[in-house]
């Protein structure tokens, strides 16, 4: 039943779509970039990716039994938090740590807010925020692409774009950064198989175009604007394949419970994001911003929707 | 005025019905500021009994002779004589603790605890039953903060009162020593006492009071009455 209740502004038409319906076609679209993700950074990420899955699952289960409430995992909602923190991590942290981020995303931020539809963050990110902060040297720790990584021992540290534009060192390619062959979260490096699945989420309407486009293109200008050199010399399309940009955009600034209803919402809250990853990426001792800037905007949303709600047709000018 | 109670109803009201930072949610500022140890959390409890023992008794014995139009200061300046004792004894015998509770020693003048006993208690009581009060609210302030202290350390930080605990079981979580981890981990525990500890038809009764009484005055006498 209350998987039937999406709350939209008007108008409304009856359209068929679950949240199961939805929830798979988000999985389908982060196909790729977990497939590109696994490419690049080898089994250990697999095993990640696939441990943050199958522990939210348990824990989305786990939860609403313990909290006496109906089962709720077949809606996937929480396959994709869980395929998200996953795709979030960098690719040689331990898969224990990875299951406490899960037991966060589900447990404390997801079910004690009341589940799908209520929690005021994305799970995801505020997992991820929440790791960060708790392990920090081993959610800093990136590993090179393409290498064998097939126990952590390997793992040899290296720096991911937007790390290097802090300290210094070789920039990799805008070819490669495009590929995804560059340090990073496992799921955000390849910008070629987040757009494809971006794509596929804006064809079958599961998405709508304001919140990529104007997330994306604030953080063009910004960057651009903002450049190294004075005004209006920086580097765009650096700035949009480094670090989550492109997987923050389309997946997780998207995520229906936590971002604005109507359009006019969804673009201040989208410019909201570019300014804040941008502040985050030029000017704290932070590398990447995306995560915290979406949070934030999270928090945010309510706000935006209230001040963003459609009048009524002949309603009174002021609410 | 409640019935008259028995002074050992009153000390353990402090410990479980009442406690001060898991019940009535007071003095909630030290309480995450300071608990990032449990020895700190320990030293912090121990100077707020203290002051609040004392401040107790002075405010139970002058309750008669301060006009109720200026108790509020009369209090204060009550609390802040102690306050100002126990800072000067921590700072010559204990200068460690002192310098890791930092601000939150003077802060104790204005610690609600004691601000709320004094209001709802000390001002209404005799001098004996006050000090129990303080001695029953300052042990469950002191209990509540010191287990905070140790979950946080020992998740936070592996060690319990500064000797390491957890080696080889986990890699210590740097958020739990953070105010983040502050926030969730008292959050937890007052969701875990108060389903241990509360008493449904109690509570039901002194929603209803707290509820048709009008402002803080009906507050804090639905707190005190509802037992009664």
């Amino acid at each position: 039943m209350e998987n039937s209740l999406l709350v939209s502004s008007s108008p409304h038409i009856r359209s068929g779509a679950t949240t199961q319906k939805l929830m798979l076609d988000v999985i389908i679209a982060l196909i790729p970039a977990t497939l590109a993700g696994i490419w690049f950074f080898g089994v250990n990420a697999a095993i990640l990716v696939a441990a943050t899955t199958l522990s939210c699952v348990l824990f989305e289960y786990l939860a609403r039994k313990a909290l006496k409430r109906s089962n709720t995992i077949g809606d996937l909602s929480a396959v994709v938090t869980g395929l998200l923190l996953g795709l979030n991590l960098p690719p040689a942290i331990p898969v224990w740590m990875a299951i406490v981020g899960s037991f966060f995303a589900i447990f404390i931020v997801k079910q004690l807010f009341g589940g799908i539809g209520q929690n005021f963050l994305n799970p995801a990110l505020a997992a991820r925020a929440m790791l960060l902060v708790a392990y920090g040297s081993k959610m800093t720790l990136w590993t090179k692409p393409l290498t064998s990584a097939f126990n952590n021992a390997d793992a040899v540290s290296y720096a991911t774009p937007l790390g290097v534009l802090k300290e210094g060192g070789d920039l990799p390619s805008l070819i490669d950064m495009f590929l995804g062959n560059r340090g990073g979260s496992i799921g955000e490096t390849s910008a070629l198989a987040i757009l494809i699945g971006g794509i596929y989420l804006l064809a079958r309407g599961v998405i709508s175009w304001h919140i990529p486009v104007f997330y994306t293109g604030t953080v063009a200008i910004f960057a651009w604007m903002a450049g190294p050199n004075g005004l209006f010399t920086g580097d765009m399309l650096f700035h949009i394949l480094a670090g989550s940009l492109l997987l923050g955009a389309f997946f997780m600034a998207t995520d229906y419970t936590t971002c604005p209803m109507t359009q006019k919402g969804m673009i201040i809250y989208a410019i909201g994001c570019g300014l804040l990853t941008m502040i985050f990426r030029l000017y704290t001792n932070m590398p990447e911003g995306v995560s915290y800037a979406i949070l934030l905007m999270n928090v945010a949303t309510p706000l935006i929707d209230r001040y963003t709600m459609p009048k009524r047709f002949g309603g009174a000018a002021n609410v | 005025m409640a019935e008259k109670k028995s002074v050992f109803s009153v000390f353990f009201n402090g410990l479980i019905k009442e406690n001060p930072t898991f019940r009535l949610l007071l003095g909630m500022c030290p309480s995450l500021a300071v608990t990032t140890m449990a020895k700190n959390g320990l030293g912090m409890g121990a100077a707020a009994t203290f002051v609040l023992v004392c401040s107790n008794l002075v405010i139970s014995l002058i309750r008669k002779i301060v006009p109720d139009k200026v108790r509020i200061p009369a209090y204060i300046t009550v609390i802040a004589a102690f306050t100002t004792i126990v800072q000067l004894l921590l700072a010559a015998l204990l200068p460690e603790l002192n310098k890791q509770l930092g601000i939150y020693i003077p802060l104790i003048v204005v610690n609600c605890i004691i601000f709320a006993r004094a209001e709802m208690f000390a001002q209404k009581n005799g001098p004996v039953a006050s000090i129990m009060d303080g001695l029953g609210m300052g042990l469950g302030f002191t209990i509540a903060i010191t287990v905070i202290g140790s979950v946080r350390e020992i998740l936070g930080a592996g060690t319990w009162m500064g000797i390491p605990v957890t080696v080889n079981l986990f890699d210590p979580a740097t958020i739990f020593i953070l105010p983040p981890g502050g926030f969730m981990v008292m959050g937890f525990l007052v969701a875990a006492f108060n389903k241990i500890f509360s008493d449904k038809k109690a509570d039901k009764k002194a929603d209803t009071k707290a509820a048709c009484a009008a402002g803080c005055p009906g507050c804090s006498k639905a707190m005190h009455g509802g037992e009664a």
